[in-house]
């Protein structure tokens, strides 16, 4: 077995490290007694307390969650359509003006597409809310799930749904049976990356949100700009603990997932 | 006519609500500010002919005479590119040490590198907030330590805008250039030690120039993003410190100057077009040299 040097180990130490501490601090410091976030002053879950019960705080997640589960998963449909569009849709008209939308929301700053997307949204006369939050999380995360839907479509081989459809499945039969349920796990990411995206956003929210609707971003946001408050380590570290455990139990999954695919491999194998 | 609507769907969603959007941004920087809502004058009220005549490139003489316009996006440029090699500085080592690692520690390195970004940036932002302060963790340990006698002054300068893009746009720069060595095939560096390479030079002769695409990959993904970037320097960086993301938001909510605040964009995006061109040229010829 390969053994890695001193050098490759201490970067690798001190990289992850420096990745880690900073959260690792925030978690720490949020069961600190004293208000005074940089002074140690026994362990204490009061500020978790405080946190169930100022209600904003519980309004805000649950508006974020309903705008983060509604635009990614129009996300991941229009997403999915777009990279099928992109892959194996041949030659239409205004192509290279589709992908290039497709492309330039995914380097776009985000100041210029919250900025362009209110203005089009005062233009119409459309009400800020909850509405104009999906209706931009949904535009620009779409475009995140169609190029990693797209990366998969990519190397996907289409004899087996040309197969499907030579025994007499209709296209969107051959879709639903064939092409969907092997290109599912990347369906999938994409919808977890769009979530992600979604709850996460700031910039754009603040936007396109207006008074009526504030999102967790935006309420972390307006306390924070105050400066360092217990009552945030407290949110951070569930917020941490949430996409730990996820992350953790995801890719528990996906490794047990691909033991199985293997496992079955061989045995097919040894029965042929 | 399924696959009319195939493309038509996505079609007509991101013409209505990215292309549009954008070209009305584009009008509107083309307009002036009016006591009005909306607070820019001429609209679509005024009839088209009207529209047209009164559309001028006033905005974009005005962000030409005024310094701070000019000076915002000097430093937006400066604090992109000197953050951008701090993360590469930073990243590379990293990289390079997953890939040489055992096979069965690369899965978990790799999950370590991707899961704080799906944490909040925010949050990721904000952690450094309490650590950079005066009477933060990092003077805490520095003062204690004796290595300094007064505290440091880090949270609100430049400084702590570096150490933020550098954190939170780490994982960007670590993956492709992972992926780039993950490729490499490490009898190359056996042969350029053979033929009497040293260690060092063998790095540089070829583990380098073969990690390339990664570096630059790594390098746009990281410059693009914080360029415009707004958390950052609204966080931690001063009053003094200048990013255009920054200026663009405080033009539009605090002053509502719609029409500045548009011409803005339309000039932060113009800068942006040549990193983002190059970027795809990479990306393209990349996927070509592995087809």
């Amino acid at each position: 077995m390969k053994r890695l040097s001193a050098f490759n180990v201490t970067s690798l130490t001190l990289g992850f490290a420096f990745l880690y501490l900073p959260m690792l601090l925030l978690v720490v410091y949020s069961f600190n007694d004293s208000r005074l976030v940089t002074v140690w002053a026994g362990f204490s879950t009061k500020w978790y307390g405080e946190l169930l019960r100022d209600e904003s705080f519980l309004d805000a997640a649950l508006v974020t969650l309903q705008v983060a589960v509604i635009s990614s998963t129009i996300a991941t449909v229009l997403g999915t359509m777009a990279a099928y569009v992109l892959v194996n849709g041949g030659r239409f008209f205004g192509r290279t003006l589709f992908s290039g939308m497709i492309y330039a929301p995914l380097v776009m700053p985000e100041v210029i597409t919250g900025l362009s997307l209110l203005l089009l949204f005062i233009g119409i006369g459309l009400d800020r809310g909850v509405l104009t939050i999906v209706l931009a999380h949904t535009t620009f995360s779409m475009c995140f799930v169609s190029v990693v839907v797209s990366s998969r479509l990519v190397s996907f081989d289409r004899s087996l749904e040309e197969a499907a459809l030579d025994l007499g499945c209709s296209r969107f039969d051959a879709f639903r049976l064939v092409t969907l349920p092997i290109i599912a796990p990347a369906v999938i990411s994409g919808w977890l990356l769009a979530f992600t995206l979604s709850l996460d956003d700031l910039v754009i929210a603040s936007f396109v949100a207006g008074p009526s609707a504030t999102t967790l971003p935006i309420k972390i946001w307006s306390s924070v700009r105050l400066g360092v408050t217990p009552e945030i380590n407290a949110l951070s570290t569930l917020m941490i603990g949430v996409v730990a455990v996820g992350v953790i139990t995801a890719s528990l999954i996906s490794k047990r997932t691909a033991l199985r695919v293997q496992r079955d491999a061989r045995a097919a194998e040894r029965t042929a | 006519m399924r696959r009319f609507a195939l493309i038509a769907i996505p079609y007509a969603w991101l013409m209505a609500l990215f292309l549009v959007p954008f070209l009305i941004v584009f009008k509107i920087s083309l307009s002036d500010i009016a006591l009005a809502i909306p607070p820019y004058t001429p609209t679509m009220k005024d009839g088209f002919g009207a529209l047209i005549a009164g559309l001028d490139f006033e905005n974009f003489v005005f962000l030409t005479t005024d310094s701070l316009y000019f000076k915002a996006y000097l430093s937006s440029l400066q604090i992109a590119l000197i953050s951008t090699s701090l993360t590469l500085l930073v990243g590379y080592p990293i990289a390079y040490a997953m890939a040489r690692a055992p096979q069965e520690w690369r899965a978990t390195l790799m999950m370590l590198v991707i899961l704080p970004f799906w944490t909040s940036f925010l949050i990721r932002v904000y952690a450094w907030m309490g650590i950079l302060s005066n009477e933060g963790f990092l003077n805490q340990i520095l003062l204690w330590s004796g290595v300094i006698s007064t505290p440091l002054t880090i949270l609100n300068t430049d400084t702590a805008v570096y150490i933020g893009i550098v954190y939170t746009y780490l994982p960007f720069m670590i993956l492709p250039i992972y992926a780039a060595l993950d490729r490499m095939d490490d009898s190359l560096i056996e042969a350029a030690e053979d033929l009497g390479c040293s260690r060092m030079s063998a790095f540089w002769l070829v583990t380098i120039p073969l990690s390339k695409n990664g570096i630059i990959a790594g390098c746009f993904l990281v410059f693009i993003p914080a360029l415009g970037e707004f958390v950052i320097p609204s966080l931690l960086g001063g009053s003094d410190t200048l990013m255009i993301g920054k200026i663009l938001f405080e033009e539009f909510f605090n002053n509502r100057d719609w029409p500045v605040a548009s011409a803005v964009a339309v000039v932060l995006l113009l800068i942006l077009i040549v990193p983002i061109v190059l970027f795809q040229r990479n990306q393209q010829k990349q996927a070509e040299a592995e087809a």
